[in-house]
Protein backbone atom coordinates (compact mmCIF):
# COMPACT_ATOMS: atom_id res chain seq x y z
CA UNK A 1 0.00 0.00 0.00
CA UNK A 2 2.63 2.80 0.92
CA UNK A 3 6.25 1.64 -0.33
CA UNK A 4 9.19 3.93 -0.28
CA UNK A 5 12.82 3.45 -1.35
CA UNK A 6 15.50 5.93 0.00
CA UNK A 7 12.96 8.60 -0.20
CA UNK A 8 14.72 11.79 0.70
CA UNK A 9 13.94 15.84 1.21
CA UNK A 10 16.47 18.13 1.12
CA UNK A 11 15.50 22.26 1.56
CA UNK A 12 18.62 23.85 0.81
CA UNK A 13 20.59 22.90 3.46
CA UNK A 14 18.43 21.26 5.96
CA UNK A 15 18.46 17.90 5.31
CA UNK A 16 14.31 16.90 6.15
CA UNK A 17 14.11 13.07 5.40
CA UNK A 18 16.88 11.18 4.73
CA UNK A 19 16.53 7.34 2.73
CA UNK A 20 13.77 6.59 4.46
CA UNK A 21 12.80 3.11 3.58
CA UNK A 22 8.97 2.16 4.56
CA UNK A 23 6.46 -0.78 3.24
CA UNK A 24 3.26 -0.59 5.12
CA UNK A 25 0.65 -3.41 4.69
CA UNK A 26 -2.99 -2.97 3.17
CA UNK A 27 -4.87 -2.08 6.39
CA UNK A 28 -2.13 -1.86 8.93
CA UNK A 29 -2.00 0.97 11.32
CA UNK A 30 1.37 2.33 11.17
CA UNK A 31 2.15 4.62 13.60
CA UNK A 32 5.00 7.15 12.97
CA UNK A 33 7.03 8.58 16.08
CA UNK A 34 9.55 11.32 16.34
CA UNK A 35 10.14 14.16 17.96
CA UNK A 36 9.11 18.08 16.71
CA UNK A 37 11.43 18.86 13.88
CA UNK A 38 11.84 14.98 12.79
CA UNK A 39 10.24 15.61 9.40
CA UNK A 40 6.99 13.52 9.97
CA UNK A 41 4.82 16.41 8.29
CA UNK A 42 7.10 16.31 5.44
CA UNK A 43 7.02 12.61 5.43
CA UNK A 44 3.51 12.71 5.03
CA UNK A 45 3.40 15.84 3.08
CA UNK A 46 5.55 13.79 -0.04
CA UNK A 47 3.56 10.90 0.29
CA UNK A 48 0.63 12.86 -0.46
CA UNK A 49 2.03 14.46 -3.40
CA UNK A 50 1.71 18.31 -1.84
CA UNK A 51 5.36 18.38 -1.92
CA UNK A 52 8.24 16.01 -4.30
CA UNK A 53 10.91 14.32 -3.22
CA UNK A 54 14.54 15.62 -3.62
CA UNK A 55 15.43 11.74 -4.31
CA UNK A 56 14.01 8.63 -3.95
CA UNK A 57 11.01 7.11 -4.90
CA UNK A 58 7.16 6.36 -3.25
CA UNK A 59 4.45 4.16 -4.07
CA UNK A 60 1.33 4.50 -2.79
CA UNK A 61 -1.67 2.23 -3.78
CA UNK A 62 0.04 1.13 -6.67
CA UNK A 63 0.61 4.74 -8.49
CA UNK A 64 4.52 6.06 -8.15
CA UNK A 65 4.82 9.59 -6.57
CA UNK A 66 5.61 12.77 -9.22
CA UNK A 67 4.00 10.32 -12.13
CA UNK A 68 0.41 9.57 -10.81
CA UNK A 69 -0.33 12.46 -8.45
CA UNK A 70 -3.56 12.74 -9.23
CA UNK A 71 -4.66 9.24 -8.83
CA UNK A 72 -2.90 9.21 -5.40
CA UNK A 73 -4.81 12.49 -4.40
CA UNK A 74 -8.07 10.57 -4.97
CA UNK A 75 -7.06 7.56 -3.39
CA UNK A 76 -5.57 8.98 0.14
CA UNK A 77 -7.40 11.03 2.98
CA UNK A 78 -5.24 13.61 4.74
CA UNK A 79 -5.42 14.86 8.32
CA UNK A 80 -3.61 18.44 8.40
CA UNK A 81 -1.96 18.83 11.26
CA UNK A 82 -4.36 21.70 11.55
CA UNK A 83 -8.08 21.32 10.89
CA UNK A 84 -7.83 24.17 8.49
CA UNK A 85 -11.77 24.77 8.19
CA UNK A 86 -13.21 27.84 6.46
CA UNK A 87 -14.08 29.24 9.83
CA UNK A 88 -17.20 31.41 8.29
CA UNK A 89 -18.75 28.52 6.54
CA UNK A 90 -21.13 25.52 7.46
CA UNK A 91 -19.57 22.33 8.97
CA UNK A 92 -21.93 20.66 6.14
CA UNK A 93 -20.67 23.34 3.09
CA UNK A 94 -17.23 23.16 4.69
CA UNK A 95 -17.63 19.11 3.65
CA UNK A 96 -19.46 19.46 0.71
CA UNK A 97 -16.53 21.71 -1.18
CA UNK A 98 -14.58 18.66 -0.49
CA UNK A 99 -17.34 15.87 -1.61
CA UNK A 100 -17.48 18.09 -4.67
CA UNK A 101 -13.78 18.39 -5.04
CA UNK A 102 -13.10 14.62 -4.33
CA UNK A 103 -16.09 14.13 -6.66
CA UNK A 104 -17.69 11.92 -4.21
CA UNK A 105 -20.96 10.37 -6.46
CA UNK A 106 -23.43 11.55 -3.72
CA UNK A 107 -22.00 14.30 -2.22
CA UNK A 108 -24.78 15.44 0.52
CA UNK A 109 -25.36 11.65 1.42
CA UNK A 110 -21.45 11.32 2.54
CA UNK A 111 -21.51 14.24 4.33
CA UNK A 112 -24.67 13.15 6.09
CA UNK A 113 -23.18 9.87 6.54
CA UNK A 114 -20.22 11.44 8.16
CA UNK A 115 -21.52 14.40 10.36
CA UNK A 116 -23.54 11.64 11.82
CA UNK A 117 -20.91 9.16 12.43
CA UNK A 118 -18.96 11.95 14.41
CA UNK A 119 -22.01 13.28 16.50
CA UNK A 120 -21.91 16.81 14.59
CA UNK A 121 -25.47 16.13 12.48
CA UNK A 122 -27.02 18.82 14.40
CA UNK A 123 -24.59 21.38 14.55
CA UNK A 124 -24.06 21.07 10.81
CA UNK A 125 -25.95 24.48 9.98
CA UNK A 126 -23.42 26.10 12.38
CA UNK A 127 -20.05 27.91 11.42
CA UNK A 128 -17.08 25.93 11.68
CA UNK A 129 -15.55 28.59 13.67
CA UNK A 130 -18.08 28.28 16.44
CA UNK A 131 -16.88 24.99 16.77
CA UNK A 132 -14.51 23.29 20.14
CA UNK A 133 -10.83 22.19 19.00
CA UNK A 134 -12.20 18.84 18.93
CA UNK A 135 -15.17 19.26 17.23
CA UNK A 136 -13.18 20.90 14.47
CA UNK A 137 -10.76 18.40 14.75
CA UNK A 138 -13.16 15.54 14.11
CA UNK A 139 -15.22 17.81 11.17
CA UNK A 140 -11.54 17.67 9.61
CA UNK A 141 -11.36 13.77 10.27
CA UNK A 142 -14.77 13.73 8.42
CA UNK A 143 -13.43 16.15 5.70
CA UNK A 144 -10.66 13.49 4.88
CA UNK A 145 -12.88 10.33 4.70
CA UNK A 146 -15.44 11.75 2.37
CA UNK A 147 -14.16 9.75 -0.75
CA UNK A 148 -13.51 6.80 1.06
CA UNK A 149 -9.80 6.32 0.86
CA UNK A 150 -8.17 3.05 1.24
CA UNK A 151 -5.50 4.77 2.90
CA UNK A 152 -5.50 7.91 5.46
CA UNK A 153 -2.34 9.98 6.57
CA UNK A 154 -3.72 11.61 10.06
CA UNK A 155 -0.77 14.27 11.04
CA UNK A 156 -1.45 14.46 15.17
CA UNK A 157 -4.89 13.94 15.21
CA UNK A 158 -5.34 14.34 18.99
CA UNK A 159 -2.69 16.89 19.55
CA UNK A 160 -4.47 19.90 21.59
CA UNK A 161 -7.48 18.17 22.50
CA UNK A 162 -8.47 17.69 25.86
CA UNK A 163 -8.11 14.20 27.22
CA UNK A 164 -12.08 13.71 26.18
CA UNK A 165 -11.80 14.69 22.90
CA UNK A 166 -8.87 12.62 22.02
CA UNK A 167 -10.56 9.83 23.53
CA UNK A 168 -12.92 10.04 20.79
CA UNK A 169 -10.59 10.66 17.92
CA UNK A 170 -8.86 7.57 19.34
CA UNK A 171 -11.67 5.41 19.35
CA UNK A 172 -12.96 6.25 15.97
CA UNK A 173 -9.10 5.74 14.45
CA UNK A 174 -9.79 1.94 16.16
CA UNK A 175 -13.32 2.07 13.88
CA UNK A 176 -11.37 2.77 10.99
CA UNK A 177 -8.64 0.32 11.50
CA UNK A 178 -12.01 -2.36 11.81
CA UNK A 179 -12.92 -1.15 8.90
CA UNK A 180 -9.32 -2.64 7.15
CA UNK A 181 -8.18 1.12 5.98
CA UNK A 182 -4.47 1.55 6.01
CA UNK A 183 -3.38 4.32 8.66
CA UNK A 184 -0.55 6.52 8.68
CA UNK A 185 -0.61 7.73 12.00
CA UNK A 186 2.34 10.82 12.59
CA UNK A 187 2.10 10.93 16.01
CA UNK A 188 4.31 12.15 19.28
CA UNK A 189 2.12 10.26 21.55
CA UNK A 190 3.60 7.09 22.69
CA UNK A 191 0.56 6.17 24.35
CA UNK A 192 -1.84 6.41 21.78
CA UNK A 193 0.63 4.60 19.11
CA UNK A 194 1.18 2.03 22.11
CA UNK A 195 -2.81 1.26 21.58
CA UNK A 196 -3.19 1.78 17.99
CA UNK A 197 -0.50 0.83 15.76
CA UNK A 198 0.67 -2.71 14.47
CA UNK A 199 3.42 -1.63 13.69
CA UNK A 200 5.99 1.77 14.76
CA UNK A 201 8.59 3.39 13.27
CA UNK A 202 11.12 5.80 15.34
CA UNK A 203 12.30 8.73 13.01
CA UNK A 204 14.00 11.10 13.24
CA UNK A 205 15.46 12.55 9.58
CA UNK A 206 15.79 9.39 9.51
CA UNK A 207 14.45 6.01 10.21
CA UNK A 208 15.55 4.77 13.41
CA UNK A 209 13.65 1.56 14.48
CA UNK A 210 10.71 -0.24 12.86
CA UNK A 211 8.77 -2.93 14.32
CA UNK A 212 6.00 -3.93 16.43
CA UNK A 213 6.28 -2.19 19.65
CA UNK A 214 6.23 -5.52 21.53
CA UNK A 215 9.39 -6.39 19.75
CA UNK A 216 11.06 -3.03 19.91
CA UNK A 217 10.68 -3.25 23.69
CA UNK A 218 12.02 -6.51 23.85
CA UNK A 219 15.07 -5.56 21.26
CA UNK A 220 16.29 -2.57 23.01
CA UNK A 221 15.39 -4.06 26.71
CA UNK A 222 15.26 -7.47 26.63
CA UNK A 223 12.09 -9.29 28.69
CA UNK A 224 12.27 -8.51 32.36
CA UNK A 225 10.70 -10.76 35.14
CA UNK A 226 9.82 -9.47 38.47
CA UNK A 227 9.71 -12.58 41.70
CA UNK A 228 8.17 -10.30 44.38
CA UNK A 229 9.58 -12.74 47.56
CA UNK A 230 8.83 -12.74 51.19
CA UNK A 231 12.48 -12.06 51.76
CA UNK A 232 15.27 -10.66 50.26
CA UNK A 233 18.15 -12.48 49.91
CA UNK A 234 21.26 -11.14 47.87
CA UNK A 235 22.64 -14.85 47.22
CA UNK A 236 18.96 -15.62 45.52
CA UNK A 237 20.24 -13.31 42.59
CA UNK A 238 23.99 -14.68 42.38
CA UNK A 239 22.90 -18.16 41.75
CA UNK A 240 20.20 -17.02 39.27
CA UNK A 241 22.45 -15.07 37.51
CA UNK A 242 24.47 -18.75 37.15
CA UNK A 243 22.11 -19.59 34.45
CA UNK A 244 23.29 -19.98 30.91
CA UNK A 245 19.81 -18.05 29.53
CA UNK A 246 19.80 -15.30 32.31
CA UNK A 247 20.82 -11.68 30.85
CA UNK A 248 21.14 -10.32 34.24
CA UNK A 249 19.60 -10.62 38.00
CA UNK A 250 19.28 -8.68 40.49
CA UNK A 251 17.63 -8.07 44.27
CA UNK A 252 15.50 -4.50 44.61
CA UNK A 253 13.98 -4.36 47.85
CA UNK A 254 11.85 -7.35 48.22
CA UNK A 255 11.74 -8.29 44.24
CA UNK A 256 14.65 -9.90 42.07
CA UNK A 257 14.65 -8.64 38.80
CA UNK A 258 15.47 -10.85 36.29
CA UNK A 259 16.46 -10.24 32.31
CA UNK A 260 16.09 -13.18 29.86
CA UNK A 261 14.82 -14.14 26.23
CA UNK A 262 12.46 -16.43 26.67
CA UNK A 263 10.75 -16.23 29.84
CA UNK A 264 7.34 -18.20 29.02
CA UNK A 265 10.17 -21.42 28.32
CA UNK A 266 12.56 -20.91 31.34
CA UNK A 267 10.19 -19.12 33.91
CA UNK A 268 9.59 -22.70 35.70
CA UNK A 269 12.75 -23.61 36.03
CA UNK A 270 14.17 -20.15 37.67
CA UNK A 271 10.59 -21.33 40.43
CA UNK A 272 11.77 -24.71 40.55
CA UNK A 273 15.36 -23.00 41.39
CA UNK A 274 14.56 -20.30 43.90
CA UNK A 275 11.95 -22.53 45.22
CA UNK A 276 14.85 -25.39 46.18
CA UNK A 277 17.01 -22.50 47.38
CA UNK A 278 13.82 -21.80 50.52
CA UNK A 279 12.66 -18.36 48.52
CA UNK A 280 9.46 -17.89 49.47
CA UNK A 281 7.46 -16.21 46.02
CA UNK A 282 4.63 -14.01 46.52
CA UNK A 283 3.91 -13.55 43.05
CA UNK A 284 5.55 -13.46 39.71
CA UNK A 285 4.95 -11.04 36.53
CA UNK A 286 6.24 -9.18 33.45
CA UNK A 287 7.88 -6.18 34.12
CA UNK A 288 6.66 -3.78 30.92
CA UNK A 289 8.90 -1.21 29.18
CA UNK A 290 6.56 1.27 27.41
CA UNK A 291 7.08 2.55 24.57
CA UNK A 292 8.26 5.96 25.67
CA UNK A 293 10.91 4.27 27.65
CA UNK A 294 11.86 2.32 23.64
CA UNK A 295 11.89 6.10 22.14
CA UNK A 296 13.48 7.68 24.62
CA UNK A 297 16.22 5.14 24.34
CA UNK A 298 16.53 5.55 20.46
CA UNK A 299 15.34 9.36 20.02
CA UNK A 300 18.14 10.47 22.64
CA UNK A 301 20.92 7.52 21.87
CA UNK A 302 19.66 7.09 18.52
CA UNK A 303 23.72 5.89 17.50
CA UNK B 1 -15.62 23.18 -14.34
CA UNK B 2 -17.29 21.00 -11.71
CA UNK B 3 -13.95 21.70 -9.57
CA UNK B 4 -14.13 25.40 -10.67
CA UNK B 5 -17.46 25.81 -10.37
CA UNK B 6 -16.85 24.44 -6.32
CA UNK B 7 -14.26 27.00 -5.82
CA UNK B 8 -16.44 29.77 -7.22
CA UNK B 9 -18.99 29.19 -4.51
CA UNK B 10 -16.85 29.01 -2.08
CA UNK B 11 -14.86 31.63 -2.56
CA UNK B 12 -18.19 33.73 -2.89
CA UNK B 13 -19.75 32.34 0.35
CA UNK B 14 -17.04 33.50 1.62
CA UNK B 15 -16.17 36.69 0.51
CA UNK B 16 -19.84 37.69 0.26
CA UNK B 17 -19.68 37.22 4.17
CA UNK B 18 -17.21 39.71 4.53
CA UNK B 19 -18.92 43.34 5.14
CA UNK B 20 -15.83 45.46 3.48
CA UNK B 21 -15.67 43.67 0.16
CA UNK B 22 -19.15 43.91 0.28
CA UNK B 23 -19.41 47.42 1.06
CA UNK B 24 -16.53 47.64 -1.36
CA UNK B 25 -18.73 45.64 -4.08
CA UNK B 26 -22.14 47.69 -3.42
CA UNK B 27 -20.46 51.28 -2.41
CA UNK B 28 -18.06 51.84 -5.53
CA UNK B 29 -20.44 51.25 -8.30
CA UNK B 30 -23.39 53.75 -6.65
CA UNK B 31 -20.52 56.25 -6.33
CA UNK B 32 -19.17 56.02 -9.31
CA UNK B 33 -22.63 55.25 -11.63
CA UNK B 34 -23.80 58.95 -9.32
CA UNK B 35 -21.04 61.11 -10.40
CA UNK B 36 -21.60 61.34 -13.80
CA UNK B 37 -25.27 61.67 -13.40
CA UNK B 38 -24.39 64.17 -11.07
CA UNK B 39 -22.71 66.17 -13.43
CA UNK B 40 -25.11 65.86 -15.63
CA UNK B 41 -28.29 67.05 -13.76
CA UNK B 42 -26.12 69.72 -12.78
CA UNK B 43 -24.48 70.94 -16.33
CA UNK B 44 -28.15 70.24 -17.76
CA UNK B 45 -29.18 74.24 -17.63
CA UNK B 46 -25.33 75.42 -18.26
CA UNK B 47 -24.26 78.12 -20.44
CA UNK B 48 -21.42 77.17 -22.53
CA UNK B 49 -20.07 80.62 -24.32
CA UNK B 50 -16.80 80.20 -24.54
CA UNK B 51 -16.32 77.38 -23.45
CA UNK B 52 -17.09 75.26 -26.68
CA UNK B 53 -13.33 76.26 -27.84
CA UNK B 54 -11.58 74.53 -25.31
CA UNK B 55 -13.59 71.18 -26.70
CA UNK B 56 -11.87 67.94 -28.13
CA UNK B 57 -12.14 68.13 -31.91
CA UNK B 58 -13.76 65.37 -32.29
CA UNK B 59 -16.79 66.52 -29.81
CA UNK B 60 -16.93 69.89 -31.26
CA UNK B 61 -17.59 68.11 -34.83
CA UNK B 62 -20.46 66.44 -33.26
CA UNK B 63 -21.64 69.76 -31.68
CA UNK B 64 -22.33 71.05 -35.42
CA UNK B 65 -24.05 67.75 -36.86
CA UNK B 66 -26.77 66.59 -34.18
CA UNK B 67 -26.15 68.24 -30.63
CA UNK B 68 -27.18 71.56 -29.18
CA UNK B 69 -24.29 73.69 -27.58
CA UNK B 70 -25.44 72.97 -24.43
CA UNK B 71 -26.07 69.15 -25.08
CA UNK B 72 -22.52 68.79 -26.95
CA UNK B 73 -20.92 70.83 -23.34
CA UNK B 74 -22.68 68.05 -20.89
CA UNK B 75 -21.85 64.59 -23.35
CA UNK B 76 -18.06 66.55 -23.05
CA UNK B 77 -18.23 66.81 -18.78
CA UNK B 78 -19.78 63.43 -18.72
CA UNK B 79 -17.32 62.23 -20.83
CA UNK B 80 -14.64 62.72 -18.64
CA UNK B 81 -16.18 60.79 -15.51
CA UNK B 82 -16.77 57.49 -18.14
CA UNK B 83 -13.04 56.10 -17.46
CA UNK B 84 -14.44 55.86 -13.84
CA UNK B 85 -16.79 53.52 -14.77
CA UNK B 86 -13.40 51.22 -15.96
CA UNK B 87 -12.25 51.77 -12.05
CA UNK B 88 -14.63 49.33 -11.05
CA UNK B 89 -13.73 46.36 -13.05
CA UNK B 90 -10.10 46.75 -11.22
CA UNK B 91 -10.85 48.58 -7.72
CA UNK B 92 -13.66 45.19 -6.61
CA UNK B 93 -11.05 41.75 -7.74
CA UNK B 94 -8.22 43.50 -5.78
CA UNK B 95 -10.25 43.06 -2.67
CA UNK B 96 -11.45 39.89 -3.50
CA UNK B 97 -8.17 37.99 -4.58
CA UNK B 98 -5.60 39.62 -3.01
CA UNK B 99 -7.38 37.55 0.07
CA UNK B 100 -8.02 34.47 -1.75
CA UNK B 101 -4.60 32.61 -1.40
CA UNK B 102 -3.03 35.15 1.33
CA UNK B 103 -6.71 34.21 3.53
CA UNK B 104 -6.24 30.35 2.87
CA UNK B 105 -2.76 30.83 4.37
CA UNK B 106 -4.14 32.76 7.48
CA UNK B 107 -6.53 29.87 7.88
CA UNK B 108 -4.44 27.15 7.11
CA UNK B 109 -6.78 25.68 4.83
CA UNK B 110 -4.89 25.23 1.57
CA UNK B 111 -2.82 22.72 2.58
CA UNK B 112 -6.20 20.26 3.08
CA UNK B 113 -7.29 22.36 -0.43
CA UNK B 114 -4.25 21.17 -2.05
CA UNK B 115 -4.08 17.84 -1.30
CA UNK B 116 -7.56 17.38 -3.55
CA UNK B 117 -7.15 15.74 -7.29
CA UNK B 118 -7.84 19.79 -7.96
CA UNK B 119 -4.94 21.02 -10.57
CA UNK B 120 -3.30 24.50 -10.19
CA UNK B 121 -5.25 25.48 -13.35
CA UNK B 122 -8.63 24.61 -11.90
CA UNK B 123 -8.11 26.04 -8.76
CA UNK B 124 -6.75 29.41 -10.18
CA UNK B 125 -9.58 29.40 -12.64
CA UNK B 126 -12.10 29.42 -9.64
CA UNK B 127 -10.53 32.42 -7.91
CA UNK B 128 -10.41 33.86 -11.06
CA UNK B 129 -13.78 33.69 -11.68
CA UNK B 130 -14.97 34.38 -8.41
CA UNK B 131 -12.91 37.62 -7.76
CA UNK B 132 -13.64 39.00 -11.63
CA UNK B 133 -17.27 37.93 -12.04
CA UNK B 134 -18.80 40.57 -9.28
CA UNK B 135 -16.73 43.43 -10.48
CA UNK B 136 -17.72 43.11 -14.33
CA UNK B 137 -21.74 42.21 -13.17
CA UNK B 138 -21.20 45.36 -11.17
CA UNK B 139 -19.63 47.17 -13.58
CA UNK B 140 -22.08 46.33 -16.14
CA UNK B 141 -25.31 46.85 -13.66
CA UNK B 142 -23.71 50.76 -12.73
CA UNK B 143 -23.51 51.41 -16.48
CA UNK B 144 -27.32 50.21 -17.24
CA UNK B 145 -28.05 52.27 -14.38
CA UNK B 146 -26.11 55.03 -15.83
CA UNK B 147 -27.85 54.78 -19.21
CA UNK B 148 -31.63 54.87 -17.98
CA UNK B 149 -30.38 57.74 -15.08
CA UNK B 150 -28.86 59.94 -18.78
CA UNK B 151 -32.20 59.22 -20.05
CA UNK B 152 -34.56 60.41 -17.18
CA UNK B 153 -32.27 63.06 -16.49
CA UNK B 154 -31.96 64.68 -20.15
CA UNK B 155 -34.82 63.41 -21.61
CA UNK B 156 -33.11 63.62 -24.72
CA UNK B 157 -32.47 60.61 -26.60
CA UNK B 158 -29.76 62.17 -29.33
CA UNK B 159 -27.59 63.57 -25.76
CA UNK B 160 -28.26 59.67 -24.23
CA UNK B 161 -27.01 58.37 -27.87
CA UNK B 162 -24.16 59.84 -27.70
CA UNK B 163 -23.35 59.01 -24.13
CA UNK B 164 -23.72 55.80 -24.53
CA UNK B 165 -20.79 56.05 -27.98
CA UNK B 166 -20.18 52.35 -29.17
CA UNK B 167 -16.62 53.31 -28.03
CA UNK B 168 -18.02 53.48 -24.61
CA UNK B 169 -20.06 49.77 -24.92
CA UNK B 170 -16.50 48.35 -26.13
CA UNK B 171 -15.01 49.74 -23.61
CA UNK B 172 -17.49 48.78 -20.71
CA UNK B 173 -18.23 45.55 -22.31
CA UNK B 174 -14.84 44.23 -23.24
CA UNK B 175 -12.18 46.43 -21.77
CA UNK B 176 -13.72 46.11 -18.48
CA UNK B 177 -13.47 42.11 -18.12
CA UNK B 178 -10.20 42.74 -19.90
CA UNK B 179 -9.22 44.79 -16.93
CA UNK B 180 -10.78 42.27 -14.18
CA UNK B 181 -8.44 39.65 -15.49
CA UNK B 182 -5.38 42.36 -15.18
CA UNK B 183 -6.48 42.81 -11.52
CA UNK B 184 -7.60 39.14 -10.51
CA UNK B 185 -4.41 37.60 -12.06
CA UNK B 186 -1.64 40.38 -10.46
CA UNK B 187 -3.82 40.25 -6.76
CA UNK B 188 -3.46 36.42 -7.23
CA UNK B 189 0.53 36.40 -7.96
CA UNK B 190 1.04 38.98 -5.47
CA UNK B 191 -1.15 37.19 -2.61
CA UNK B 192 0.79 33.97 -3.44
CA UNK B 193 4.21 35.36 -2.48
CA UNK B 194 3.27 37.60 0.74
CA UNK B 195 2.19 36.71 3.77
CA UNK B 196 -0.46 39.45 4.64
CA UNK B 197 -3.17 40.08 3.51
CA UNK B 198 -3.05 43.82 3.86
CA UNK B 199 0.17 43.75 2.13
CA UNK B 200 -1.35 42.34 -0.75
CA UNK B 201 -4.40 44.48 -0.97
CA UNK B 202 -1.80 47.43 -0.79
CA UNK B 203 0.44 45.95 -3.81
CA UNK B 204 -2.46 44.68 -5.99
CA UNK B 205 -4.04 48.18 -5.66
CA UNK B 206 -0.57 49.29 -8.12
CA UNK B 207 -2.60 47.85 -10.54
CA UNK B 208 -5.06 50.97 -10.61
CA UNK B 209 -2.21 53.43 -11.35
CA UNK B 210 -1.89 52.92 -15.29
CA UNK B 211 -5.91 53.94 -15.46
CA UNK B 212 -5.76 57.15 -12.93
CA UNK B 213 -3.05 58.31 -15.69
CA UNK B 214 -5.29 57.41 -18.28
CA UNK B 215 -7.82 59.75 -16.37
CA UNK B 216 -6.10 62.65 -15.60
CA UNK B 217 -4.44 62.49 -19.23
CA UNK B 218 -8.00 62.61 -20.56
CA UNK B 219 -8.76 65.33 -18.36
CA UNK B 220 -5.83 67.35 -19.02
CA UNK B 221 -6.41 66.76 -23.06
CA UNK B 222 -3.05 64.72 -23.28
CA UNK B 223 -4.82 61.66 -24.41
CA UNK B 224 -8.19 61.77 -26.54
CA UNK B 225 -10.64 58.93 -25.97
CA UNK B 226 -11.58 57.19 -29.38
CA UNK B 227 -12.80 53.86 -30.40
CA UNK B 228 -9.37 53.04 -31.74
CA UNK B 229 -7.38 54.07 -28.78
CA UNK B 230 -10.15 51.57 -26.49
CA UNK B 231 -9.63 48.40 -28.95
CA UNK B 232 -5.55 49.91 -28.81
CA UNK B 233 -6.07 49.57 -25.12
CA UNK B 234 -7.86 46.09 -25.31
CA UNK B 235 -5.58 44.35 -27.88
CA UNK B 236 -2.53 45.20 -25.21
CA UNK B 237 -4.69 43.88 -22.00
CA UNK B 238 -5.26 40.55 -23.97
CA UNK B 239 -1.53 40.29 -24.35
CA UNK B 240 -1.13 41.24 -21.01
CA UNK B 241 -3.87 39.00 -19.38
CA UNK B 242 -2.04 35.97 -21.38
CA UNK B 243 1.22 36.99 -19.47
CA UNK B 244 -0.24 37.81 -16.04
CA UNK B 245 -2.46 34.14 -16.49
CA UNK B 246 0.92 32.32 -17.43
CA UNK B 247 2.77 33.85 -14.70
CA UNK B 248 0.08 33.38 -11.88
CA UNK B 249 0.28 29.85 -12.49
CA UNK B 250 3.94 29.49 -12.84
CA UNK B 251 4.09 31.22 -9.49
CA UNK B 252 1.84 29.87 -7.74
CA UNK B 253 4.28 27.05 -6.39
CA UNK B 254 2.51 24.50 -4.17
CA UNK B 255 5.57 23.25 -1.84
CA UNK B 256 7.14 26.76 -1.51
CA UNK B 257 3.62 28.29 -0.30
CA UNK B 258 3.17 25.32 2.25
CA UNK B 259 7.02 25.11 3.26
CA UNK B 260 7.43 29.05 3.40
CA UNK B 261 4.52 29.84 5.47
CA UNK B 262 5.00 29.58 9.09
Amino acid sequence: MIHTENLTKRFKTTLAVENLNLDIREGEVFGFLGPNGAGKTTTVRMLTCLIAPSSGSAVINGYPVGKQDTQIRRSVGILTETPGMYDNLSAEFNLEIYANLYEVKDPKGQVEKYLRMLGLWDRRMDEAGTFSKGMKQKLAIARALLHEPRILFLDEPTSALDPEAALLVREFIAELRKEGRTIFLCTHNLDEADRLCDRVGVFKTQLLALDTPARLRSQLFGRKVVFHLRRSDEALSVQVRSLSYVKDARIVDNKLLVTLDDPDEHNPEIIRMLVGAGAEIQFVGELRHSLEDVYMQLVASPK
Amino acid sequence: MHKIKTIIRKEWAEVFKNRMVLFTIIFMPLLLTALPLIILYATRDAGVGDMSAEMPAQIAQLCNDELSMGECFQVYMVSQFMIMFMMIPLFIPVNIAAYSVVGEKTTRSLEPLLATPITTAELLAGKNLASSIPAVVASWIGFAVFAVGAFLISGSPRLTAALLDPMWLLAILLVGPLLALLSVNFSIMVSSRVNDPRVAEQLSAVVILPLLALFFGQISGLVILNSKLILGIAAGLILLDGILIYLAIRLFERETILTRWK
